[in-house]
Protein backbone atom coordinates (compact mmCIF):
# COMPACT_ATOMS: atom_id res chain seq x y z
CA UNK A 1 0.00 0.00 0.00
CA UNK A 2 1.22 3.41 -0.62
CA UNK A 3 -0.28 5.85 1.42
CA UNK A 4 -0.10 8.53 -1.18
CA UNK A 5 -1.24 6.77 -4.23
CA UNK A 6 -4.08 7.57 -5.61
CA UNK A 7 -6.33 4.82 -5.55
CA UNK A 8 -5.52 4.83 -1.75
CA UNK A 9 -5.65 8.73 -1.49
CA UNK A 10 -9.26 7.74 -3.35
CA UNK A 11 -10.63 5.39 -0.22
CA UNK A 12 -9.70 8.05 2.12
CA UNK A 13 -11.99 10.22 0.52
CA UNK A 14 -14.67 7.74 0.87
CA UNK A 15 -14.11 7.91 4.38
CA UNK A 16 -14.19 11.20 4.57
CA UNK A 17 -17.77 11.13 2.64
CA UNK A 18 -19.12 8.56 4.87
CA UNK A 19 -18.72 11.11 7.99
CA UNK A 20 -20.14 14.10 6.19
CA UNK A 21 -22.73 12.03 5.30
CA UNK A 22 -23.36 11.01 8.66
CA UNK A 23 -22.67 14.40 10.35
CA UNK A 24 -24.40 16.92 8.19
CA UNK A 25 -26.84 15.30 5.67
CA UNK A 26 -28.65 12.79 7.57
CA UNK A 27 -29.62 15.00 10.39
CA UNK A 28 -33.21 16.23 10.49
CA UNK A 29 -33.70 19.77 9.62
CA UNK A 30 -31.50 19.07 5.96
CA UNK A 31 -33.70 16.27 5.26
CA UNK A 32 -36.75 17.90 5.95
CA UNK A 33 -35.13 21.08 3.71
CA UNK A 34 -34.21 18.49 0.80
CA UNK A 35 -37.43 16.83 0.64
CA UNK A 36 -39.47 20.03 1.32
CA UNK A 37 -37.71 22.04 -0.65
CA UNK A 38 -39.12 20.25 -4.13
CA UNK A 39 -42.27 20.06 -2.68
CA UNK A 40 -42.86 23.44 -2.19
CA UNK A 41 -41.21 24.17 -5.61
CA UNK A 42 -43.93 22.53 -7.21
CA UNK A 43 -46.29 23.97 -5.46
CA UNK A 44 -45.42 27.41 -6.18
CA UNK A 45 -44.73 26.64 -9.99
CA UNK A 46 -47.78 25.26 -10.46
CA UNK A 47 -49.84 27.78 -8.66
CA UNK A 48 -47.59 30.75 -10.26
CA UNK A 49 -47.48 30.24 -13.99
CA UNK A 50 -49.79 28.92 -15.58
CA UNK A 51 -49.02 29.75 -19.04
CA UNK A 52 -46.34 27.41 -19.35
CA UNK A 53 -46.58 23.77 -19.73
CA UNK A 54 -45.85 21.15 -16.67
CA UNK A 55 -43.25 19.68 -18.78
CA UNK A 56 -41.28 22.91 -19.13
CA UNK A 57 -41.55 23.86 -15.39
CA UNK A 58 -40.80 20.21 -14.27
CA UNK A 59 -37.70 21.06 -16.13
CA UNK A 60 -36.92 23.80 -14.78
CA UNK A 61 -37.82 22.26 -11.32
CA UNK A 62 -35.42 19.31 -11.61
CA UNK A 63 -32.78 21.41 -12.99
CA UNK A 64 -33.24 24.32 -9.39
CA UNK A 65 -33.52 20.61 -7.12
CA UNK A 66 -30.31 19.27 -7.92
CA UNK A 67 -28.24 22.84 -7.90
CA UNK A 68 -29.70 24.06 -4.66
CA UNK A 69 -29.27 20.30 -2.77
CA UNK A 70 -25.71 20.02 -4.08
CA UNK A 71 -24.54 23.00 -2.98
CA UNK A 72 -26.54 23.61 0.22
CA UNK A 73 -24.81 21.95 3.10
CA UNK A 74 -21.16 21.65 1.26
CA UNK A 75 -20.34 25.59 1.35
CA UNK A 76 -20.04 25.19 5.27
CA UNK A 77 -18.65 22.43 5.62
CA UNK A 78 -15.18 23.39 6.06
CA UNK A 79 -15.70 26.69 8.23
CA UNK A 80 -17.81 24.42 10.61
CA UNK A 81 -15.03 22.21 11.12
CA UNK A 82 -12.59 24.91 11.43
CA UNK A 83 -14.61 26.31 14.50
CA UNK A 84 -14.64 22.47 15.89
CA UNK A 85 -10.69 22.19 15.33
CA UNK A 86 -11.84 18.42 13.70
CA UNK A 87 -10.72 20.23 10.46
CA UNK A 88 -7.27 20.37 12.74
CA UNK A 89 -7.39 16.12 12.73
CA UNK A 90 -8.44 15.89 9.36
CA UNK A 91 -5.12 17.99 8.50
CA UNK A 92 -2.71 15.68 10.43
CA UNK A 93 -4.24 12.40 8.80
CA UNK A 94 -2.11 11.17 6.25
CA UNK A 95 -4.76 12.38 3.54
CA UNK A 96 -4.44 15.05 1.14
CA UNK A 97 -6.48 18.61 1.04
CA UNK A 98 -7.67 17.62 -2.54
CA UNK A 99 -8.92 14.02 -1.15
CA UNK A 100 -10.76 15.55 1.32
CA UNK A 101 -12.47 18.03 -0.91
CA UNK A 102 -13.07 15.32 -3.30
CA UNK A 103 -14.47 13.39 -0.39
CA UNK A 104 -16.94 16.59 0.53
CA UNK A 105 -17.76 16.69 -3.30
CA UNK A 106 -19.40 12.67 -3.28
CA UNK A 107 -21.38 13.96 -0.17
CA UNK A 108 -23.24 16.46 -1.78
CA UNK A 109 -23.05 14.51 -4.68
CA UNK A 110 -24.72 11.82 -3.19
CA UNK A 111 -27.18 14.24 -1.64
CA UNK A 112 -28.19 16.15 -4.86
CA UNK A 113 -29.05 13.15 -6.38
CA UNK A 114 -31.02 11.50 -3.98
CA UNK A 115 -33.32 14.73 -3.33
CA UNK A 116 -33.44 15.38 -7.22
CA UNK A 117 -34.86 11.75 -7.59
CA UNK A 118 -37.56 12.56 -5.37
CA UNK A 119 -38.49 15.52 -7.58
CA UNK A 120 -38.38 13.02 -10.35
CA UNK A 121 -40.74 10.90 -9.07
CA UNK A 122 -42.97 13.38 -8.00
CA UNK A 123 -43.27 14.64 -11.77
CA UNK A 124 -43.77 11.40 -12.65
CA UNK A 125 -47.01 11.01 -10.56
CA UNK A 126 -48.22 14.22 -11.60
CA UNK A 127 -48.51 12.32 -15.12
CA UNK A 128 -44.90 13.55 -17.10
CA UNK A 129 -43.72 11.13 -19.36
CA UNK A 130 -40.41 10.03 -19.08
CA UNK A 131 -38.91 9.66 -22.72
CA UNK A 132 -34.99 9.58 -22.43
CA UNK A 133 -34.48 7.72 -19.16
CA UNK A 134 -30.51 6.62 -20.02
CA UNK A 135 -30.14 10.81 -21.01
CA UNK A 136 -31.72 12.11 -17.56
CA UNK A 137 -29.58 9.82 -15.65
CA UNK A 138 -26.30 10.74 -17.37
CA UNK A 139 -27.32 14.42 -16.69
CA UNK A 140 -27.79 14.32 -12.88
CA UNK A 141 -25.13 12.41 -12.17
CA UNK A 142 -22.78 14.23 -13.89
CA UNK A 143 -24.53 17.41 -12.84
CA UNK A 144 -24.34 16.26 -9.39
CA UNK A 145 -20.70 16.43 -9.69
CA UNK A 146 -20.54 19.67 -11.27
CA UNK A 147 -22.47 21.50 -8.82
CA UNK A 148 -20.79 19.82 -6.11
CA UNK A 149 -17.95 21.35 -7.41
CA UNK A 150 -19.64 24.56 -7.24
CA UNK A 151 -20.83 23.94 -3.82
CA UNK A 152 -16.99 23.47 -2.82
CA UNK A 153 -15.74 26.44 -4.55
CA UNK A 154 -18.00 28.99 -2.33
CA UNK A 155 -16.35 27.66 0.33
CA UNK A 156 -13.04 28.62 -0.55
CA UNK A 157 -12.98 32.12 1.00
CA UNK A 158 -11.00 31.15 4.43
CA UNK A 159 -13.83 32.19 6.87
CA UNK A 160 -14.40 29.84 10.18
CA UNK A 161 -17.94 31.67 10.05
CA UNK A 162 -20.44 29.57 8.87
CA UNK A 163 -22.91 31.97 8.50
CA UNK A 164 -21.08 34.23 6.19
CA UNK A 165 -20.42 31.46 3.48
CA UNK A 166 -23.51 30.87 3.26
CA UNK A 167 -24.74 34.63 2.59
CA UNK A 168 -22.16 34.46 0.13
CA UNK A 169 -23.08 31.42 -1.18
CA UNK A 170 -26.29 32.77 -1.59
CA UNK A 171 -25.74 36.16 -3.16
CA UNK A 172 -24.18 34.03 -6.15
CA UNK A 173 -26.50 31.34 -6.47
CA UNK A 174 -29.87 32.65 -6.75
CA UNK A 175 -28.58 34.94 -9.39
CA UNK A 176 -27.22 32.06 -11.74
CA UNK A 177 -31.14 30.33 -11.49
CA UNK A 178 -32.49 33.22 -13.14
CA UNK A 179 -29.95 33.15 -15.64
CA UNK A 180 -30.48 29.61 -16.43
CA UNK A 181 -33.39 29.45 -18.56
CA UNK A 182 -35.53 27.99 -15.92
CA UNK A 183 -37.87 30.47 -15.77
CA UNK A 184 -37.86 31.89 -19.32
CA UNK A 185 -37.02 29.75 -21.96
CA UNK A 186 -33.66 29.94 -23.53
CA UNK A 187 -35.67 30.15 -26.99
CA UNK A 188 -37.48 33.79 -25.59
CA UNK A 189 -33.89 35.16 -24.09
CA UNK A 190 -32.45 38.92 -25.47
CA UNK A 191 -29.28 38.37 -26.62
CA UNK A 192 -27.40 39.39 -23.55
CA UNK A 193 -29.35 37.08 -21.78
CA UNK A 194 -28.20 34.13 -23.82
CA UNK A 195 -24.80 35.87 -23.63
CA UNK A 196 -25.16 35.18 -19.72
CA UNK A 197 -26.69 31.64 -19.67
CA UNK A 198 -23.99 29.71 -21.60
CA UNK A 199 -21.94 30.93 -18.96
CA UNK A 200 -24.04 28.82 -16.56
CA UNK A 201 -23.62 25.52 -16.16
CA UNK A 202 -26.92 25.03 -14.56
CA UNK A 203 -28.38 26.06 -18.43
CA UNK A 204 -26.83 22.79 -19.99
CA UNK A 205 -28.37 20.68 -17.22
CA UNK A 206 -31.74 22.19 -17.81
CA UNK A 207 -31.57 21.35 -21.65
CA UNK A 208 -31.03 18.43 -20.91
CA UNK A 209 -33.70 17.18 -18.65
CA UNK A 210 -35.64 19.06 -20.71
CA UNK A 211 -35.22 16.99 -23.62
CA UNK A 212 -35.68 14.19 -21.33
CA UNK A 213 -39.14 15.36 -20.55
CA UNK A 214 -40.40 16.74 -23.99
CA UNK A 215 -37.89 15.35 -26.51
CA UNK A 216 -37.22 19.63 -27.37
CA UNK A 217 -33.78 21.08 -26.49
CA UNK A 218 -32.28 24.01 -27.66
CA UNK A 219 -28.65 22.92 -27.42
CA UNK A 220 -27.91 19.04 -28.89
CA UNK A 221 -27.68 16.85 -26.30
CA UNK A 222 -23.89 15.67 -26.64
CA UNK A 223 -22.80 19.61 -26.79
CA UNK A 224 -24.40 19.61 -23.58
CA UNK A 225 -23.20 16.88 -21.89
CA UNK A 226 -19.70 18.33 -23.75
CA UNK A 227 -20.34 21.86 -21.61
CA UNK A 228 -21.34 19.62 -17.66
CA UNK A 229 -18.52 18.02 -18.67
CA UNK A 230 -15.48 20.95 -18.74
CA UNK A 231 -17.35 22.90 -16.11
CA UNK A 232 -16.79 19.54 -13.73
CA UNK A 233 -13.57 19.59 -14.92
CA UNK A 234 -12.40 23.01 -14.82
CA UNK A 235 -14.79 23.48 -11.37
CA UNK A 236 -13.13 20.68 -9.55
CA UNK A 237 -9.47 21.16 -10.58
CA UNK A 238 -9.74 24.73 -10.07
CA UNK A 239 -11.51 24.32 -5.98
CA UNK A 240 -8.66 21.83 -5.34
CA UNK A 241 -6.16 24.10 -6.34
CA UNK A 242 -7.35 26.97 -4.47
CA UNK A 243 -8.38 25.03 -1.47
CA UNK A 244 -4.77 23.18 -1.19
CA UNK A 245 -3.90 27.22 -0.91
CA UNK A 246 -6.13 28.57 1.75
CA UNK A 247 -5.87 25.41 3.98
CA UNK A 248 -3.63 26.23 6.28
CA UNK A 249 -5.52 29.81 6.84
CA UNK A 250 -8.04 28.12 8.32
CA UNK A 251 -6.07 26.45 10.94
CA UNK B 1 20.17 5.13 16.76
CA UNK B 2 18.59 7.42 13.74
CA UNK B 3 16.74 10.84 14.41
CA UNK B 4 13.17 10.50 14.37
CA UNK B 5 12.76 14.26 14.02
CA UNK B 6 15.09 16.90 13.09
CA UNK B 7 14.40 20.34 12.96
CA UNK B 8 16.42 23.00 11.01
CA UNK B 9 15.46 26.41 11.42
CA UNK B 10 12.20 26.06 11.48
CA UNK B 11 10.49 30.00 12.27
CA UNK B 12 6.09 30.91 12.35
CA UNK B 13 5.26 34.15 11.90
CA UNK B 14 2.14 35.46 12.68
CA UNK B 15 1.18 39.29 11.66
CA UNK B 16 4.20 41.03 13.71
CA UNK B 17 5.05 37.84 16.39
CA UNK B 18 7.40 35.77 15.83
CA UNK B 19 5.73 32.71 17.53
CA UNK B 20 8.80 30.23 16.76
CA UNK B 21 11.99 31.68 15.83
CA UNK B 22 15.01 29.31 14.20
CA UNK B 23 14.64 26.62 16.41
CA UNK B 24 17.00 23.92 15.89
CA UNK B 25 16.67 20.41 17.46
CA UNK B 26 16.46 16.35 17.17
CA UNK B 27 14.79 13.59 19.10
CA UNK B 28 16.35 10.17 18.76
CA UNK B 29 14.32 7.63 18.15
CA UNK B 30 12.99 5.70 21.00
CA UNK B 31 12.90 8.95 23.51
CA UNK B 32 10.72 10.66 24.92
CA UNK B 33 11.28 14.51 24.42
CA UNK B 34 9.79 17.24 26.24
CA UNK B 35 9.18 20.30 24.82
CA UNK B 36 8.56 22.55 27.81
CA UNK B 37 7.93 26.21 28.28
CA UNK B 38 5.32 28.89 29.97
CA UNK B 39 2.10 30.05 27.71
CA UNK B 40 2.70 31.72 24.77
CA UNK B 41 6.54 30.06 23.99
CA UNK B 42 5.94 28.57 20.70
CA UNK B 43 5.12 25.08 21.62
CA UNK B 44 1.51 24.40 19.65
CA UNK B 45 2.73 26.48 16.65
CA UNK B 46 6.16 24.29 17.14
CA UNK B 47 3.91 21.24 17.36
CA UNK B 48 1.47 22.06 14.57
CA UNK B 49 4.36 22.81 12.43
CA UNK B 50 6.11 18.96 13.02
CA UNK B 51 2.44 17.38 12.73
CA UNK B 52 1.93 19.14 9.22
CA UNK B 53 -1.35 21.07 10.27
CA UNK B 54 0.45 24.59 9.04
CA UNK B 55 3.13 25.49 6.74
CA UNK B 56 6.51 26.80 8.29
CA UNK B 57 7.07 30.15 7.13
CA UNK B 58 10.78 29.09 7.12
CA UNK B 59 13.22 25.86 8.24
CA UNK B 60 12.18 22.62 7.83
CA UNK B 61 11.63 19.44 9.66
CA UNK B 62 12.35 15.90 9.02
CA UNK B 63 9.61 13.56 10.42
CA UNK B 64 10.94 10.09 10.26
CA UNK B 65 12.91 10.27 7.36
CA UNK B 66 10.24 12.21 5.61
CA UNK B 67 10.57 16.04 4.70
CA UNK B 68 6.96 17.30 6.70
CA UNK B 69 6.75 19.40 3.64
CA UNK B 70 7.58 17.35 1.17
CA UNK B 71 6.07 14.19 1.77
CA UNK B 72 3.30 14.95 3.91
CA UNK B 73 1.39 12.22 3.57
CA UNK B 74 4.03 9.48 3.80
CA UNK B 75 4.98 11.36 7.24
CA UNK B 76 1.97 11.77 8.92
CA UNK B 77 1.30 7.57 8.08
CA UNK B 78 3.89 7.21 10.24
CA UNK B 79 2.67 9.21 13.15
CA UNK B 80 -0.11 10.16 15.87
CA UNK B 81 -1.10 13.42 17.39
CA UNK B 82 -3.10 14.65 20.04
CA UNK B 83 -3.75 17.88 19.93
CA UNK B 84 -3.66 20.94 22.31
CA UNK B 85 -7.70 21.26 21.68
CA UNK B 86 -9.84 18.02 21.56
CA UNK B 87 -10.86 17.75 17.80
CA UNK B 88 -12.89 14.23 17.76
CA UNK B 89 -16.02 14.37 16.23
CA UNK B 90 -18.84 15.23 18.81
CA UNK B 91 -21.69 13.98 16.70
CA UNK B 92 -20.27 10.59 16.25
CA UNK B 93 -20.18 8.37 18.90
CA UNK B 94 -16.13 7.44 20.25
CA UNK B 95 -16.68 3.95 18.11
CA UNK B 96 -16.80 5.77 14.74
CA UNK B 97 -14.21 8.13 15.45
CA UNK B 98 -12.16 5.39 15.84
CA UNK B 99 -13.77 3.43 12.97
CA UNK B 100 -12.89 6.94 10.65
CA UNK B 101 -9.09 7.29 11.94
CA UNK B 102 -8.74 3.53 10.48
CA UNK B 103 -9.85 4.20 7.33
CA UNK B 104 -8.18 7.78 7.18
CA UNK B 105 -5.11 5.86 8.10
CA UNK B 106 -6.37 2.83 5.40
CA UNK B 107 -6.21 0.14 7.92
CA UNK B 108 -8.09 -2.81 7.35
CA UNK B 109 -12.05 -2.66 9.12
CA UNK B 110 -10.90 -6.22 11.36
CA UNK B 111 -7.76 -4.45 12.49
CA UNK B 112 -9.07 -1.42 13.23
CA UNK B 113 -12.10 -3.46 15.49
CA UNK B 114 -9.18 -5.05 17.18
CA UNK B 115 -7.43 -2.06 17.83
CA UNK B 116 -9.93 0.21 18.54
CA UNK B 117 -11.51 -2.57 21.92
CA UNK B 118 -8.12 -2.75 22.91
CA UNK B 119 -7.81 0.89 22.80
CA UNK B 120 -10.90 2.20 24.33
CA UNK B 121 -10.59 -1.02 26.93
CA UNK B 122 -7.14 0.17 28.20
CA UNK B 123 -8.29 3.39 28.47
CA UNK B 124 -11.39 2.83 30.61
CA UNK B 125 -13.93 3.57 27.91
CA UNK B 126 -15.34 0.67 26.67
CA UNK B 127 -18.81 0.81 28.12
CA UNK B 128 -19.34 3.69 26.52
CA UNK B 129 -17.76 3.49 23.05
CA UNK B 130 -21.41 3.84 21.51
CA UNK B 131 -21.89 7.14 22.86
CA UNK B 132 -21.73 10.53 21.21
CA UNK B 133 -18.54 12.13 22.38
CA UNK B 134 -20.68 15.22 22.95
CA UNK B 135 -21.77 13.36 26.06
CA UNK B 136 -18.07 12.80 27.73
CA UNK B 137 -16.61 14.83 29.91
CA UNK B 138 -12.79 16.37 29.01
CA UNK B 139 -11.10 13.34 30.47
CA UNK B 140 -13.01 11.01 28.69
CA UNK B 141 -12.35 13.06 25.25
CA UNK B 142 -8.54 13.76 26.04
CA UNK B 143 -8.59 9.85 26.27
CA UNK B 144 -10.27 8.83 23.22
CA UNK B 145 -8.12 11.64 21.21
CA UNK B 146 -5.10 9.46 22.63
CA UNK B 147 -6.93 6.19 21.63
CA UNK B 148 -7.55 7.70 18.06
CA UNK B 149 -3.84 8.74 17.82
CA UNK B 150 -2.55 5.43 18.24
CA UNK B 151 -5.06 3.23 16.22
CA UNK B 152 -2.84 2.68 13.48
CA UNK B 153 0.01 2.43 15.41
CA UNK B 154 2.33 5.02 14.89
CA UNK B 155 6.00 4.93 15.40
CA UNK B 156 5.73 8.50 16.75
CA UNK B 157 3.40 10.11 18.78
CA UNK B 158 3.08 14.07 19.50
CA UNK B 159 1.40 15.07 21.75
CA UNK B 160 0.36 19.37 22.93
CA UNK B 161 -0.03 19.33 26.66
CA UNK B 162 -1.97 15.94 27.06
CA UNK B 163 -2.68 16.13 30.93
CA UNK B 164 -3.26 20.10 30.92
CA UNK B 165 -6.56 20.85 32.90
CA UNK B 166 -7.37 16.95 33.44
CA UNK B 167 -8.78 14.85 36.49
CA UNK B 168 -6.45 12.53 38.04
CA UNK B 169 -7.73 9.28 37.33
CA UNK B 170 -7.08 10.18 33.26
CA UNK B 171 -3.42 11.76 34.11
CA UNK B 172 -2.41 8.63 35.84
CA UNK B 173 -3.83 6.93 32.70
CA UNK B 174 -2.84 8.97 29.82
CA UNK B 175 1.05 8.95 31.75
CA UNK B 176 1.29 5.20 32.32
CA UNK B 177 0.02 4.45 28.80
CA UNK B 178 2.84 6.94 27.23
CA UNK B 179 5.47 5.15 29.43
CA UNK B 180 4.05 1.43 28.08
CA UNK B 181 3.88 2.83 24.72
CA UNK B 182 7.64 4.00 25.50
CA UNK B 183 9.05 0.86 26.54
CA UNK B 184 7.08 -0.83 23.51
CA UNK B 185 9.65 1.77 21.08
CA UNK B 186 7.36 4.46 20.37
CA UNK B 187 8.94 8.32 19.64
CA UNK B 188 7.49 10.56 22.05
CA UNK B 189 7.22 14.36 21.77
CA UNK B 190 5.14 15.99 24.19
CA UNK B 191 4.73 19.78 25.24
CA UNK B 192 3.92 20.96 28.58
CA UNK B 193 4.14 23.41 31.05
CA UNK B 194 4.42 21.39 33.84
CA UNK B 195 8.49 21.26 35.22
CA UNK B 196 7.80 17.60 37.21
CA UNK B 197 5.81 16.02 34.52
CA UNK B 198 8.24 16.63 32.08
CA UNK B 199 10.95 15.71 34.80
CA UNK B 200 9.27 12.25 35.65
CA UNK B 201 8.59 11.16 32.12
CA UNK B 202 11.09 12.55 29.75
CA UNK B 203 14.24 11.23 29.02
CA UNK B 204 15.45 14.53 26.96
CA UNK B 205 13.79 18.19 27.36
CA UNK B 206 13.91 21.70 25.41
CA UNK B 207 13.14 24.38 27.08
CA UNK B 208 11.30 27.28 24.87
CA UNK B 209 10.27 30.73 25.69
CA UNK B 210 9.65 33.69 23.10
CA UNK B 211 9.84 31.04 20.20
CA UNK B 212 13.47 30.64 21.01
CA UNK B 213 15.04 27.34 22.10
CA UNK B 214 16.87 28.71 25.89
CA UNK B 215 17.62 24.88 27.09
CA UNK B 216 18.13 21.25 25.36
CA UNK B 217 19.09 18.66 27.91
CA UNK B 218 18.46 16.01 30.39
CA UNK B 219 15.42 16.71 33.00
CA UNK B 220 18.02 16.01 36.01
CA UNK B 221 20.74 18.66 34.67
CA UNK B 222 18.31 21.27 34.10
CA UNK B 223 17.00 20.48 37.91
CA UNK B 224 19.85 21.13 38.80
CA UNK B 225 20.45 24.08 37.11
CA UNK B 226 17.13 25.17 38.89
CA UNK B 227 17.53 23.77 41.74
CA UNK B 228 20.47 26.53 42.97
CA UNK B 229 17.59 29.66 43.04
CA UNK B 230 15.09 29.81 45.64
CA UNK B 231 12.53 31.91 46.57
CA UNK B 232 11.66 33.23 50.25
CA UNK B 233 8.39 35.14 50.67
CA UNK B 234 8.77 37.23 53.99
CA UNK B 235 6.46 39.91 55.97
CA UNK B 236 7.97 42.87 58.37
CA UNK B 237 5.69 44.33 60.90
CA UNK B 238 5.92 47.58 59.35
CA UNK B 239 6.73 49.09 55.68
CA UNK B 240 10.53 48.82 54.97
CA UNK B 241 12.28 50.69 52.08
CA UNK B 242 12.46 48.42 48.88
CA UNK B 243 16.52 49.58 48.26
CA UNK B 244 17.18 48.17 52.02
CA UNK B 245 16.20 44.29 50.67
CA UNK B 246 17.78 44.46 47.47
CA UNK B 247 20.93 45.82 48.81
CA UNK B 248 21.24 42.86 50.75
CA UNK B 249 24.47 40.45 49.62
CA UNK B 250 23.35 37.16 47.97
CA UNK B 251 19.70 38.51 46.63
CA UNK B 252 18.92 38.29 43.00
CA UNK B 253 15.81 40.39 43.13
CA UNK B 254 12.99 41.70 45.62
CA UNK B 255 9.41 41.81 44.16
CA UNK B 256 6.59 43.32 46.41
CA UNK B 257 3.48 41.15 46.31
CA UNK B 258 0.50 42.31 48.44
CA UNK B 259 2.15 42.80 51.79
CA UNK B 260 5.14 40.11 51.50
CA UNK B 261 8.14 40.34 49.68
CA UNK B 262 9.37 37.72 47.76
CA UNK B 263 13.07 37.38 47.51
CA UNK B 264 15.09 35.09 45.42
CA UNK B 265 18.63 34.05 45.97
CA UNK B 266 21.03 30.94 45.12
CA UNK B 267 21.50 30.35 48.55
CA UNK B 268 18.85 30.16 51.31
CA UNK B 269 20.50 29.34 54.12
CA UNK B 270 22.54 32.43 54.06
CA UNK B 271 19.67 34.76 53.19
CA UNK B 272 17.38 33.49 56.24
CA UNK B 273 20.19 34.23 58.60
CA UNK B 274 20.89 37.88 56.61
CA UNK B 275 16.70 38.61 56.92
CA UNK B 276 16.99 37.78 60.67
CA UNK B 277 19.77 39.90 61.54
CA UNK B 278 18.19 42.56 58.91
CA UNK B 279 15.11 42.77 61.23
CA UNK B 280 17.04 43.02 64.43
CA UNK B 281 19.15 46.09 62.51
CA UNK B 282 16.09 47.63 61.44
CA UNK B 283 13.78 46.66 64.77
CA UNK B 284 10.98 45.74 62.68
CA UNK B 285 9.45 42.23 63.41
CA UNK B 286 9.45 39.32 60.95
CA UNK B 287 5.64 38.29 60.43
CA UNK B 288 5.98 35.38 58.35
CA UNK B 289 8.80 33.88 56.69
CA UNK B 290 8.16 30.82 53.55
CA UNK B 291 10.41 28.89 52.14
CA UNK B 292 8.89 28.45 47.92
CA UNK B 293 9.81 25.91 45.60
CA UNK B 294 11.26 27.09 42.74
CA UNK B 295 8.84 28.10 39.86
CA UNK B 296 8.31 27.71 36.52
CA UNK B 297 9.01 31.13 35.57
CA UNK B 298 12.02 31.43 37.70
CA UNK B 299 13.42 28.37 36.01
CA UNK B 300 12.48 30.21 32.71
CA UNK B 301 14.30 33.25 33.75
CA UNK B 302 17.84 31.85 35.07
CA UNK B 303 18.18 29.63 31.97
CA UNK B 304 17.23 32.43 29.51
CA UNK B 305 20.19 34.43 31.44
CA UNK B 306 22.57 31.65 31.04
CA UNK B 307 21.53 31.24 27.68
CA UNK B 308 21.94 34.98 27.08
CA UNK B 309 25.95 34.81 28.96
N1 LIG C 1 -3.10 31.34 14.59
C1 LIG C 1 -2.42 32.31 15.20
N2 LIG C 1 -2.55 33.59 14.80
C2 LIG C 1 -1.86 34.57 15.41
N3 LIG C 1 -1.03 34.39 16.43
C3 LIG C 1 -0.85 33.14 16.89
C4 LIG C 1 -1.53 32.04 16.30
N4 LIG C 1 -1.18 30.90 16.96
C5 LIG C 1 -0.29 31.30 17.90
N5 LIG C 1 -0.10 32.63 17.87
C6 LIG C 1 0.83 33.39 18.74
O1 LIG C 1 2.08 32.74 18.71
C7 LIG C 1 2.67 32.70 19.99
C8 LIG C 1 2.94 31.27 20.40
O2 LIG C 1 1.71 30.60 20.64
P1 LIG C 1 1.61 29.07 20.96
O3 LIG C 1 2.43 28.30 20.00
O4 LIG C 1 0.16 28.73 21.03
O5 LIG C 1 2.26 28.98 22.41
P2 LIG C 1 2.16 27.83 23.51
O6 LIG C 1 1.55 26.63 22.90
O7 LIG C 1 3.58 27.62 23.94
O8 LIG C 1 1.32 28.37 24.62
C9 LIG C 1 1.71 33.43 20.92
O9 LIG C 1 2.16 34.74 21.04
C10 LIG C 1 0.40 33.38 20.19
O10 LIG C 1 -0.38 34.49 20.50
MG1 LIG D 1 -0.11 25.62 23.51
Amino acid sequence: MNPAGFSEQVRRSWAVAKKDIRIYYIKGPVLIFGIFMPVFLFLAFLMGSRQLPLAFLVSGLVGMALFFTATAVSPAIFPWEGQAKTLERLASCPITVEAIVFGDMIASTLFGIGITLITVIIGLFLGLSLLHAITLCAGILLAACCFSAIGMLLAVPPTNTPSNIMMLSSLIKFPLVFISGIFIPLEQMPHWGMALAVCSPLTYFTDLVRYSFTGTNYFQVPFDIAALMVFTIVFTAGTMYLHKRTMPKRM
Amino acid sequence: MPDAIEVTDLTKIFGTTVAVDHVSFSVKEGEIFGFLGPNGAGKTTTTRMLAGVIPPDSGSAMILGHDIQREPVLAKQEFGVVPETSNAYTDLTAWQNLMLMGELYGISSARATERASNLLGALGLLERKDQKVQAYSKGMKQRLILAMALLHEPRLLFLDEPTSGLDVQSTQMILSLLRDLNRAGTTIFLTTHNMEEANRLCHRVGIIRSGRIVALDAPEKLKAAIDRLHRIEVSFGREIPAEALARLPGVLSADRIGDKWQITTENRDALIRLLVQFSREQGVAIVTLNTLAPSLDDAFLRLTREASL
